[in-house]
């Protein structure tokens, strides 16, 4: 078992890029992602950690750089936050067409305007559709074991895509945590050398990133389709063997007393630890209440959610996204989806609330369940979606 | 140019690493240039090219014309990633997981690539110093997406977004001074050439792939389907440039200024303009106002060799 210490998340965050020993670093400065970079620059100047930093003049750049990087077979990594992922977001859609696998952190920040630095998931959402694996982890220890996870992913032949690694941006990025460190020897058993499929080299030349026209574009498209879809049994196998290796076992959504329950919370992030203490108090109650947490955004865990939910008469979907004139949240839009027409096809209520870090309390996700079963009692169709602790509504 | 013992065509790389059959238009001396650029720098080198036409001909999927490395992301960002390629490798390559190997960086772009779209990616990699050569293939307009001004467009030029207009004729701002921005930066070599001059061209880009840290090297490619020309004046319609004074060919090694063909004295502009149809409709005032600015130009630019070399 590797040392136990307290650390600041986004400092673990860099030390586990450390630990998996990246090639090049390009990143910009955005709040709250900046600790990240930060300490990843004084691991580099102080020689503990050989890699090549890369202070870009601009997310466009670091993405731009980072699929350089990864061209030349060389492990990159780059983290940002809500209007740097906006900046970037042409290149970020075509790293994962060009099939060049990477890790970056996104320290989760509503996007403007009115400008905000504080959390919410409506940078996560604008990504929603840009072809990579992308996780969240909802506490430090996770956040540590993914980026390892994440390289073990995004590398495997069978995947080469980017992988992006949700952090709730000050809520999660600046507490202070204890991390279990893995030990050097777990590392290399974990993560094998990055061996691309295809690299730039003089020795053996190839073209990348072509123009494709009509009779060949959608082949492409659905070969890449088809690759995120099937990275999953990748995923599953690299959280098995990090379970085997360092003891903590992931899966594409974890469950908390959602077994026998006849109503189930469902979380991204962050969240999912403040509903379970909502959830151990909504039981002392009385109430027949549990908690899925979403960890796997994309590719979507339909199967898991369908079984998970089989028992469930409801479901109370929390989303930290608006999806600007459409039905609801953007989790809930998914897993309407997922569950139209299953048999027992729970009743799915919508809630969106924490839009750039305003408090949601225990106390508030007892009134959110309250509100739940008001509203599936009156009127089906009332289900939609609703805003919580917003004034005026 | 460089005195030289050898006949001229031993200078030149009978290899090709941009192959024939790409689908460049009739006459295009960008694809020149960049055929040209491909055998100074031989087969050890790395591409990175922006959007644009030479991406667009020389890569339909499953085609490609490269036979070096060669990746092209999107639009604006070639010099980034171009960046990316050399900080990978070096990594690489100092941790022992590639055998060291003297590799050329080489990104590449059009002028609305360098100069209005991608001057951020280009500024900042040139300021972070990777060790990397940027072409500029300038043929003054956007010509992939037809013919639209970009700010290398010269004065009076008509173009689809800039049209000689009843009040307004052609492109009414001058040209953007690329090779001087990027020798702000204080980068150890920039140059102008135009494959007109072919060994002049392939002795400069040699000579940047020599030199370590980034250099700038900003090429005329004449464009026969843009400024409206008949193919076959393509080359000599480069010589004019250089002639006139328009299009002077120079190098700045280390913050000094050189001519690399001197030109004696210039021909009238008209002699260059005349046979493009984009300037059709210029009047004698036009004409000359832009005699004047080219006159102006070419003085300084004279003032900055001299005050370079002198010491």
């Amino acid at each position: 078992m590797g040392k136990r210490i307290g650390l600041e998340v986004s400092l673990s965050a860099a030390e586990a890029v450390k630990m998996a020993d990246v090639d090049c670093i390009a990143a910009y400065p955005i709040t709250p992602q900046t600790h990240i970079v930060e300490h990843l620059s004084e691991l580099v100047n102080n020689g503990e950690l050989d890699a090549e930093f890369i202070p870009v003049e601009s997310e466009h750049s670091a993405m731009s750089v980072c699929a350089g990087i990864a061209a030349v077979g060389a492990r990159a990594f780059t983290c940002t936050s809500s209007q740097g992922l906006a900046l970037m977001n042409e290149i970020v859609h075509i790293v994962s067409s060009m099939r060049l696998p990477m890790v970056m952190i996104l320290a989760n920040r509503s996007l403007s305007a009115p400008i905000s630095i504080w959390n919410d998931h409506t940078d996560v959402m604008s990504v929603r559709d840009c072809g990579w694996v992308q996780v969240f982890a909802n506490n430090g220890q996770e956040v540590f074991d993914h980026v390892l996870f994440g390289y073990r992913v995004a590398e495997s032949e069978k995947v080469m895509l980017p992988v992006m690694i949700h952090v709730d941006g000050f809520i999660l990025t600046h507490v202070i945590e204890p991390v279990e460190f893995w030990e050097t020897e777990q590392v290399e058993r974990y993560l094998p050398e990055f061996k691309p499929v295809h690299a730039l080299h003089p020795d053996r030349p190839v073209t990348m990133g072509c123009i494709a026209g009509p009779p060949i574009f959608s082949e492409v498209k659905v070969a890449q389709d088809e690759a995120l879809i099937q990275s999953k049994s990748e995923i599953i196998s690299a959280w098995k063997e990090l379970g085997d290796i360092v003891g903590r076992n992931y899966k594409p959504i974890e469950g908390y007393k959602h077994e026998d329950a006849e109503t189930l919370f469902i979380t991204q992030g962050c969240f999912g630890e403040t509903v379970s203490l909502a959830v151990d108090a909504l039981r002392d109650e009385g109430k027949s209440v549990g908690l899925l947490m979403d960890r796997l955004w994309r590719p979507f865990p339909f199967e898991e959610f369908r079984q998970a939910v089989e028992n469930a008469k409801s479901l109370i979907v929390i989303d930290r996204a608006i999806s600007y004139g459409g039905q609801g949240g953007p989790l809930a839009l998914d897993l309407r989806s997922a569950l139209y027409k299953e048999k027992n096809e729970p009743i799915i209520t919508n809630f969106i609330c924490g839009l750039a870090s305003r408090d949601v309390t225990i106390d508030d996700f007892k009134n959110i369940y309250n509100r739940s079963m008001e509203k599936i009692k009156v009127n089906p169709r009332e289900e939609d979606f609703e805003y919580y602790g917003v004034r005026g509504k | 140019m460089e005195p030289t013992n050898v006949y001229a065509y031993k200078l030149v790389s009978r290899k090709e690493y941009f192959s024939p059959g790409h689908r460049a238009c009739q006459g295009c001396a960008e694809a020149l240039a960049v055929r040209l650029v491909g055998k100074a720098l031989g087969r050890d080198t790395i591409a990175a090219s922006a959007t644009g036409c030479m991406e667009v001909v020389s890569t339909p999927l499953p085609f490609t014309n490269w036979n070096v490395p060669w990746i092209h992301v999107a639009f604006e960002n070639a010099a980034a990633v171009a960046s990316g390629a050399e900080a990978g490798m070096k990594a690489l390559m100092r941790k022992g997981r590639l055998p060291k190997k003297k590799i050329t960086f080489l990104a590449m772009a059009g002028d609305g690539g360098t100069s209005d779209i991608g001057i951020q990616a280009l500024s900042g990699a040139l300021e972070r110093g990777h060790d990397f050569i940027y072409v500029c293939y300038d043929n003054e307009a956007y010509m992939n997406t037809g013919i639209q001004r970009s700010s290398s467009t010269p004065f009076g030029a008509s173009t689809t977004t800039s049209p000689a207009g009843k009040v307004v004729p052609g492109q009414v701002t001058w040209k953007k001074n690329m090779p001087e921005i990027a020798a702000a930066h204080d980068i150890p070599y920039v140059a102008t050439a135009c494959p007109s001059y072919p060994i002049d061209l392939v002795q400069k880009v040699k000579k940047a792939a020599r030199i370590k840290g980034p250099a700038y090297i900003h090429i005329l490619s004449v464009c026969p389907t843009g400024w409206r020309l008949p193919p076959e004046l393509s080359i000599k319609a480069g010589r004019l440039a250089v002639e006139t004074g328009i299009f002077p060919l120079y190098e700045v090694e280390d913050g000094r200024y050189k001519f690399t063909v001197e030109v004696g004295i210039l021909r009238p502009v008209s002699d260059y303009l005349k046979i493009q149809g984009r300037f059709r409709h210029l009047d004698e005032g036009m004409t000359g106002k832009i005699q004047k600015r080219v006159k102006e130009e070419y003085e300084r630019l004279k003032k900055k060799v001299k005050m370079t070399q002198g010491d």
